[in-house]
């Protein structure tokens, strides 16, 4: 491998790493609030959450890079404002896994918070906890195993995203090349050697993550 | 101690839950067959469950009041609750379950009758207390459930058919320390039962639950 390529996986590796690690804050509330309250619009909130599992990627990333364009309302307001870009950056890069991400962490986050039995929640407030002692102390214990599941289910999503990423941060060498937009110009350029050692570290990233999490699940199975 | 159970209408599966009444004593049996709105009835003091309309009052304390919008969170209702399945925390450790809810500088147990030596000492549950709790047995789960609520310096005790799950051998060990909580305790307890004779020698008072309304 040379050293680019090298640096294609660190590059892929870390920003997918760094994208769970951004939505997972937000994936829990989420995640806490569709598991242990009803609300009205819940189901549409549950509709949305999901959309970027079934539209299509690309369909995704331009509704992404229309708002976040410079032309767009949010893109437009951080360059005017604060001289910053998302689109065509690392950070878009960043933006695009997350959001592409997010659902699969939240699916299975809110999956671990229902199979804590809410008696002993409840338990914890009689005996004099609060909401975020009870939370903390009770609630995310119980469901660390299958949140550690997710957020593994979360991070190979993000290694092996492409149309979302190539809408909002391009295919720039160096910059905001993932494994994904490699392998696909590789291919494009009839780079096959290079393709294909992109395609076996591609392959071996998303193995160990899936086997990790299918581990996790089956203790998790195997401990009720 | 002076429970007050006023007003209390709760819509259940197939009755509504609907009683008015005033518990005195110090321990006090509610009986009734299965699903007749007794644990609902424990759950509403405790402040877990939502009443359609209640007044309940605990000596000068308004717990709920659906009247006036009043309805004291559980956590601060000061309320013992050792429910049928015990709830045990499984990931902690017998000492940090019986812990939980303890506060060691707690103004009203000057005297420390609520302190962690002497709730362990009376329930006899010293030796537990480095063990994982899925490693115990249905007795021993049952007094470090009983010992965790009493570490909360609780105001009352309600304990949801603290005998059920247990057999007879079992069942005859746990009353003593029943009986031990009722006499160097002083905490009022309220304890649900199907079966009045197990906890009849405990009771000052019975109460008889049928289709959420009181018989007798």
């Amino acid at each position: 491998m040379s050293a680019e390529e090298w640096q294609i996986v660190w590059f892929t590796a870390w920003a997918s790493a760094l994208a769970t690690v951004l939505i997972l804050p937000l994936g829990l509330a989420t995640a806490w609030l569709l598991a242990r309250h009803d609300w009205s619009g819940k189901s549409l909130v549950e509709t949305l959450i999901s959309l970027p599992l079934v539209m299509p990627p690309v369909a995704t990333g331009l509704i992404l890079l229309k708002l976040l364009g410079r032309r767009g309302a949010v893109g437009g307001f951080l360059h005017d404002h604060f001289d910053f870009d998302l689109v065509f950056t690392w950070w878009g890069v960043l933006l695009a896994l997350g959001v592409m991400s997010f659902p699969l962490l939240v699916r299975s986050t809110r999956v671990a918070f229902e199979e804590v039995n809410p008696r002993l929640e409840q338990i914890a407030r009689t005996l004099g906890a609060g909401e975020f002692r009870v939370f903390c102390t009770v609630t995310l214990p119980l469901a660390a195993r299958g949140i550690l599941g997710g957020m593994i289910l979360a991070f190979a999503r993000a290694l092996g995203e492409f149309g979302a990423t190539i809408m909002v941060a391009g295919n720039i060498p160096g910059k905001t090349s993932t494994l994904s937009l490699a392998i696909f110009q590789s291919v494009q350029l009839g780079e096959d050697a290079h393709a294909f050692r992109l395609l076996s570290v591609s392959v071996a990233l998303a193995f160990l993550a899936v086997w990790i999490s299918e581990v996790l699940l089956h203790r998790k199975r195997s401990h009720r | 101690m002076k429970l007050r159970l006023n007003r209390i209408s709760l819509p259940l599966a197939e009755f509504p839950l609907a009683l008015d009444i005033t518990i005195s004593e110090q321990v006090t049996a509610l009986c009734g067959p299965s699903g007749s709105g007794k644990t609902s009835l424990l759950e509403l003091i405790t402040g877990l469950r939502r009443p359609k309309s209640a007044f309940i009052q605990l000596d000068d304390q308004v717990l709920t009041d659906t009247a006036a919008g009043v309805s004291v969170p559980a956590r601060d209702r000061r309320i013992g609750y050792v429910p049928q399945d015990l709830a045990l925390f499984p990931h902690l450790s017998v000492r940090r379950n019986l812990l939980y809810g303890h506060k060691p500088e707690s103004e009203s147990d000057a005297a420390g009758l609520f302190g962690f030596a002497h709730v362990v000492e009376v329930l006899e549950v010293e030796s537990l207390t480095g063990r994982n709790v899925e490693n115990l047995s249905g007795g021993e789960k049952q007094r470090i459930a009983l010992g965790r609520a009493l570490l909360s310096s609780p105001k009352l005790l309600l304990l949801d058919e603290p005998l059920a799950s247990l057999d007879r051998a079992l069942k005859a060990k746990i009353i003593p320390y029943l009986t031990r909580i009722r006499d160097e305790f002083q905490v009022p307890m309220l304890l649900v039962t199907h079966s009045i004779e197990e906890v009849f020698p405990l009771c000052e008072r019975t109460i008889h639950l049928e289709r959420g309304r009181v018989t007798s």
